[in-house]
């Protein structure tokens, strides 16, 4: 089976819209939504609600610190990701707030992990930034491989049995076979806001039967996605940063 | 789980054939599948309880690697399977021997060697653009069609630079063949594809004195020395060794990959053309550097120092060999300014980038063509002069400039199979401007766009535009078009 995974939508509309179809025209067969629908950008209403509609057909859907910062108020965040929690939760229907608040922290399926931090505390919410940050992850959990996001930076780890590290910076739309008989941590990139220097949409699909995993770029109207922040009154430098991918 | 294995069993379709080699790292057996023609080996690791964990983790290297060559130097792949049942690689059997068997036999004729290691550093250059370096090239790890190809084996220690490095953190002390290994190696660099240039500089030095220029130590200590201390020159061992050989093998072994070969393409070239060889100080050398030098590298830090990550595909596009095909008996001078004006620009922004300015002589159909022109100079002479007058404004280095006239019937055939062979990456002509001239003859810079494997510029001099287009009918071609 072919999934796409997206992490980090974080209410770009015309971002998810460009991945979405890149996933469709791949004839991706499920999707996995790894967390942060909202926060940052303009459209969480939208985005919300086309994660429900995904759900409804089989996606699965783990929760974000973003998503979760809307229905608790609990985390401190910057300045700046606080305004934008603030007017989003103002915008979010209760039906949709409700449907945020239900998401689980992790999900499994077959040996693959989806969490949206990282594996050995996934409401601690912290970034895997290094190999010692994959390490820790890899040994929480049984799974083969887990799937995250959070960091806003794609990325490729893994662990043999003897408990060495590889890290990788995936190369776009060459396909990595995660080998069997070693632990693997992907780490998908941002569709809404990503920050590796590269301003195009992330995500990626993984078969299931081949073992091969893609990261994909998809370019779209960064300049509309910018606009609607701008309009909305929300902080201009989330506008400007989505042009520099950083 | 090798040692299980007997011969007649079934895997994935593959019947197992007999055992043909029992290395430290996995055991070789012939296999056959009905659909499949070529000879055919299975390649299994030694996992075996108490085994090396570094035969895994070439196993999986070569498992990733191997499915993605392609091309005449690589063994074909056809299968993999992994360790959730049986661990193997299937690979096409390349017959013969390799070039470990010609140990004995050294040192070998100059010329010999010459042919031999251009082959391998063609091979090279074919791995390279593929974004794999090698990281094990040796005598046991090469191999020779019967079509002359050199066939690179062994994939145990690669780097592929689109795929994770799974030998990153896995060994305290570099892995690999201790004479063969370029000193950034022993630093932990995996990503300079010069690596493979240093060990191909090895063998080529071995091959021609029959003395290895590091020794055989293996140990870290005796491995570290390469860092400071570089190998006697060939010519102290040799009397009789050609300059120009010496020339290419001590650039090979350089101690700092950036005073090395480019490229596998370009050092093929200088190979395949060695009285164009510029030869330098290390041409002439009898002995090795003064003390007062390897105490500098010694001590000085600048190797060690952290160094920006080097991508195999950008170090490659970033040394191409452009060829200039020039008309300097019919060619206007427009015309060849212009193609000077469009070499200069593509060199100015490539400082590794080397020109061969190529010219062709072309002979007649039925004729028997004398080497002497109508006042008795040999023609080939003065072509070349003619070639170096064009080129002399390019104020290029004598290394990154070479001339060459070719003699044929067909001058764009000529030119085609020039690059080809050269292993040229952008190819730059000019059009035919007469129009009559073009029709009659056809056009040579046509032929060379639609047919070359390379990057082909066409080249035609500025001109009035509209005054032109008028005479021509020809208003959708701009000065210069980029195929």
């Amino acid at each position: 089976m072919l999934l796409a995974v997206f992490a980090d939508i974080h209410a770009n509309r015309p971002a998810f819209e460009a991945c979405l179809a890149a996933a469709r025209a791949r004839k991706v067969e499920r999707m996995i939504l790894l967390g942060d629908y909202v926060g940052y950008g303009a459209d969480p209403e939208w985005t919300v609600e086309t994660v429900m509609g995904l759900v409804e057909h089989g996606a699965v859907a783990i929760r974000g610190n973003h998503d979760d910062a809307v229905v608790t108020a609990s985390e401190t965040m910057n300045a700046e990701a606080q305004a934008a929690i603030e007017w989003t939760r103002g915008r979010l229907s209760l039906a949709q707030q409700r449907f945020l608040g239900q998401l689980p922290m992790t999900s499994e399926d077959d040996d693959r992990l989806f969490v949206h931090s990282e594996a050995s505390g996934p409401a601690r919410w912290r970034y895997v930034q290094s190999t010692a940050d994959a390490a820790r992850s890899m040994i929480a959990t049984k799974a083969q491989v887990t799937f995250c996001g959070h960091i806003h930076r794609p990325a490729l780890y893994s662990m043999s049995v003897t408990a060495k590290m590889t890290s990788f910076v995936p190369t776009s739309d060459v396909a990595v076979q995660l080998l069997r008989g070693r632990q693997w941590l992907a780490v998908a990139g941002s569709v809404g806001q990503p920050r590796d220097g590269n301003p195009a949409a992330a995500f990626l699909t993984y078969d299931t039967a081949s073992r091969n995993i893609t990261y994909c770029r998809v370019p779209y109207d960064i300049d509309a996605a910018a606009q609607r922040i701008r309009d909305n009154g929300l902080p201009p430098w989330l506008a400007d940063r989505l042009a520099m991918g950083r | 789980m090798a040692s299980d294995l007997q011969p007649g069993a079934v895997i994935d379709g593959f019947t197992v054939g007999e055992c043909v080699h029992r290395g430290g790292m996995a055991t070789l057996w012939t296999v056959t599948r009905p659909d499949i023609t070529v000879p055919l080996l299975m390649k299994i690791p030694r996992i075996s309880e108490g085994e090396d964990p570094a035969a895994i983790v070439s196993f999986e290297m070569e498992q990733m690697i191997l499915p993605r060559l392609s091309g005449p130097h690589v063994p074909a792949c056809f299968g993999t399977g992994d360790f959730a049942r049986q661990a193997y690689v299937v690979i096409e059997r390349i017959p013969g021997d390799t070039l470990y068997k010609r140990l004995p036999g050294l040192p070998l004729a100059y010329e010999e060697a010459r042919a031999l290691v251009t082959k391998i550093a063609l091979a090279l250059a074919d791995l390279h653009r593929q974004n794999v370096i090698h990281h094990d090239v040796k005598p046991s790890s090469i191999m020779f069609r019967e079509s002359g190809e050199a066939v690179l084996i062994d994939y145990g220690l690669s780097h592929h630079n689109q795929l994770p490095d799974l030998l990153q953190e896995e060994f305290r002390v570099p892995f690999g063949t201790a004479p063969y290994m370029a000193p950034e190696r022993l630093l932990g660099v995996r990503n300079d594809p010069r690596s493979d240039l240093f060990s191909l500089g090895v063998l080529l030095y071995f091959f021609t004195t029959g003395v290895r220029p590091f020794g055989e130590t293996e140990t870290l200590r005796g491995m570290r020395r390469r860092l400071w201390r570089d190998p006697q020159p060939p010519r102290r061992l040799k009397a009789d060794y050609p300059p120009w050989l010496q020339e290419i093998v001590l650039r090979c072994l350089e101690i700092k990959p950036v005073w090395r070969y480019p490229t596998a393409a370009q050092l093929a070239f200088d190979l395949g053309h060695p009285d164009q060889v510029k030869l330098t100080a290390r041409s002439e050398k009898l002995k090795h550097d003064p003390c007062s030098t390897v105490l500098r590298r010694r001590f000085n830090r600048d190797f060690s120092a952290p160094r920006p990550r080097a991508d195999v595909a950008a170090q490659l596009a970033a040394s191409p060999i452009v060829a200039v095909a020039l008309d300097t008996a019919e060619g206007s001078p427009a015309l060849n300014e212009a193609l000077r004006v469009t070499a200069e620009r593509i060199l100015k922004t490539l400082p590794a980038a080397r020109l061969a300015c190529i010219n062709v002589l072309k002979l007649g159909r039925v004729t028997i063509d004398r080497t002497l022109d109508e006042h008795g100079h040999n023609k080939h002479v003065d072509r070349m002069v003619q070639l170096k007058h064009w080129a002399q404004p390019l104020q290029l280095d004598e290394s990154r400039l070479t001339v060459h006239v070719l003699e044929a019937v067909d001058p764009a055939a000529a030119i085609l199979e020039f690059a080809q062979a050269n292993q040229v990456d952008h190819l730059i002509v000019g059009a035919r401007q007469d129009s009559l001239r073009r029709t009659l003859l056809g056009s040579v810079s046509a032929k060379v766009a639609s047919e070359a494997s390379c990057t082909v510029t066409v080249v035609r001099p500025p001109r009035l535009a509209v005054q032109d287009a008028v005479e021509d009918g020809d208003q959708s071609v701009g000065p210069a078009g980029v195929f």
